[in-house]
């Protein structure tokens, strides 16, 4: 135990401090962004592996900030379900990085807000206060609003825009279920409210029905945060135009820790004996989130960008995980955690394969997939790897969510939730398939893609990336003027795209994402063995 | 019922900001007044938080050094406010920050004929 507590504040404090050095040195040196962030978040994860080192041992670590009592004070809490994720988060931001590195954006003002947001999704997960818990989640969506906005073209802003103002709706929402919290029992630390609601069932009455208001307002601000079906609109937009190398981290990260918001207010601060004795509230939880699974994975088969395509299938994803919480059993809780870890890995991947894809082969949309594996086989091994996982094929990630969160749809004898889950994924194999036809088994055509790689980067000055768009024009040419036989070289390669833009650390991250996400598969054992302290603890207090 | 809006009008008048400030967000096709809805949503909540704290013959939290404080309002929904208060003004800044950004890319600031000019694109 010893110290573990005071790298709480550290993993929260840090980061956002960090945030400012990158403007700061940039006001003498060029590029510090990417150096600064890549050391701190490097020491951040080494400081979280500790932290969950302490935890997995010992159990919960609190610290109380300023040392004022938590009835008063900001405490915050890792315990088995908080590590997990904070561990997720800085591990994420950490690999992501090895795609920035060359893939962009760049620019000192970026990685300012990357900090930023690492250290508010930290804060998300770690804090033990509900109405900090709101200001975690508006700098964290600040954050993402900026990333997105990044991009180049002026489809992000319209997107960054449309996101920010639907966030605000979500989070203020959640800010009038804290009102309503605080009136009725007049704290607002997450471990107090969970002893004072078993005395808030018992009584009944007017608190009871305030609870009843403050769980329904801050369900509906998570279902829009967490994009749920039909909530989901600005999802889309945002993950489709938000720049390659942000659209990994948001995708991952950004969801699965309001995600883990939600879960942690239904678990933690209201209860399973709350959940199950409101009527209709299990159900309209659990029907949220198979409506969302199957408009998700629907709108995904019908989509011909690829991005957008990812986009939606994290509508679906994210439906089962709150499908998952509204079951109310042990063993369906873990799933949904398990399945928010395995997501957020393969998405990360998948995400990151788009951006090399549309990188060094030209391609935005499933038709200009064709011949990906003869011409850039790792990239389209990765994804295929990727999107088996996805699928739910065991051994992978996607399999071991699935499989508990159906075992909990069993045990509560919700029949409908494991058929949902058996639908999901005939329609995520409907789309992948899609792909990893086109990638594999259909030929190549000789046609210049209709999206230019056009360099990501915003502030220019990397070496190579001046002839870009020479480089970029020269290829068009050279398959324009010779459509025929030329526009294929020696090996059948075709010559679109630029795949010397591709550095080994975008594709490591790719690969690295696909293996984890194997492997994920076999550890559903551990996994599950390091959350039960929670759950059971959640379930038989 | 009348008598219940009488000595609770300050929730009743929140819920009506709340659904002037969400009109104006949905229905309003220009851009900065969306956002100044999405402001007037917001300050409803910090009124509603406010309007919770109030103690019948409250004094402002401040404890004396010395001798009973008596009653007082609650300070925490204060310190609350105070907090989301920044939180929207940057959230105000980010926004309009947007806007200036997509007047510059397309030249308008209203939502229909963003839409148009996104689609002929």
């Amino acid at each position: 135990m010893s110290n573990a507590d005071l790298i709480l504040p550290l993993l929260v404090a840090v980061p956002i401090l960090m945030a400012t050095a990158p403007i700061a040195l940039g006001l003498r040196f060029d590029r510090t962004g990417w150096s600064v962030t890549a050391l701190t978040t490097t020491g951040l994860l080494a400081a979280t592996a500790y932290l969950a080192s302490a935890v997995y041992s010992e159990g919960m670590v609190t610290h109380e900030l300023g040392g004022w009592p938590r009835e008063f004070g900001i405490q915050l809490v890792a315990d088995e379900f908080s590590t997990l994720i904070a561990l997720l988060v800085i591990a994420t931001a950490t690999a992501v990085l090895a795609y920035m590195r060359v893939g962009g954006p760049r620019g000192n003002t970026f990685y300012a807000g990357y900090l930023l947001l690492t250290g508010g999704l930290l804060g998300l997960s770690l804090t033990g206060d509900v109405f900090n818990m709101f200001v975690f989640l508006e700098i964290v969506g600040l954050a993402t609003y900026a990333l997105i906005a990044s991009g180049d073209g002026p489809e992000s802003a319209v997107s960054a825009l449309k996101y920010l103002i639907l966030g605000t709706v979500g989070a203020s929402l959640y800010l009038i279920g804290v009102g309503f919290i605080f009136m009725a029992t007049g704290t607002l630390n997450m471990q107090v409210l969970s002893e004072i609601m078993p005395e808030v069932l018992a009584q009944g009455g007017q608190n009871l029905v305030l609870m009843q208001a403050a769980f329904a307002f801050i369900f509906v601000g998570f279902a829009l945060k967490v994009a749920q079906w039909p909530l989901h609109t600005w999802q889309p937009d945002a993950y489709q135009h938000a720049p390659d190398g942000v659209t990994p981290v948001i995708a991952a990260l950004v969801s699965t820790a309001y995600a883990y918001a939600l879960g942690r207010l239904m678990y933690t601060v209201f209860g399973p004996e709350f959940l199950t004795s409101t009527p209709y509230l299990t159900e309209i939880v659990v029907t949220v989130g198979c409506l969302s699974v199957l408009a998700g994975s629907t709108l995904a088969v019908i989509q011909t960008d690829v991005k957008r395509m990812f986009a939606y299938s994290s509508v679906a994803q994210f439906g089962l995980v709150v499908a998952a919480f509204g079951l109310v059993t042990e063993t369906a809780l873990i799933g949904a955690i398990i399945h928010l870890i395995g997501h957020a890995v393969m998405k990360a991947g998948l995400f990151a394969a788009a951006g090399v894809i549309a990188v060094s082969y030209g391609a935005r949309t499933v038709n200009e997939y064709a011949g990906l594996a003869d011409n850039r086989p790792f990239v389209a091994g990765g994804t295929a790897l990727l999107l088996i996982a996805l699928i739910g094929i065991p051994p992978s990630a996607g399999f071991i969510g699935k499989w508990y969160i159906a075992v909990g749809s069993v045990q509560a004898e919700m029949w409908p939730v494991a058929v949902v889950i058996l639908l999901s994924t005939m329609l995520t194999l409907a789309y992948s398939a899609r792909l990893l036809e086109k990638m594999y088994f259909t030929p190549a055509t000789p046609v210049e893609s209709p999206h230019p790689s056009a360099p990501v980067a915003t502030d220019g000055g990397h070496e190579g990336e001046d002839g870009d768009d020479a480089h970029g024009s020269e290829h068009s040419d050279e398959s324009a003027g010779d459509v025929g036989a030329s526009a294929f070289t020696d090996a059948g390669r075709i010559g679109r795209g630029n795949p010397e833009a591709v550095s080994l650390g975008m594709l490591t991250l790719v690969i690295v994402a696909a293996i984890v996400a194997v492997l994920l598969g076999f550890a559903g054992g551990e996994l599950y063995d390091l959350l039960d302290p929670f759950a059971t603890e959640v379930f038989n207090e | 019922m009348i008598e219940l809006l009488a000595s609770r009008y300050a929730y009743a008048l929140m819920f009506v900001l709340m659904g002037v400030g969400m009109y104006m967000m949905i229905a309003n096709q220009n851009l900065v007044k969306k956002l100044i809805g999405v402001n007037l949503f917001q300050t409803a909540i910090f009124l509603f938080f406010v309007a919770v704290a109030y103690v019948e013959g409250g004094s402002a939290p401040i404890v004396p050094t010395e001798g009973a404080p008596g009653a007082m309002a609650s300070p925490l929904p204060h310190v609350i406010v105070l907090t989301a208060i920044v939180v929207g003004i940057a959230l105000t800044a980010v926004g309009l920050a947007l806007i200036v950004r997509i007047h510059s890319e397309y030249g308008t600031l209203r939502e229909d004929t963003l839409r148009e000019v996104r689609a002929d694109e």
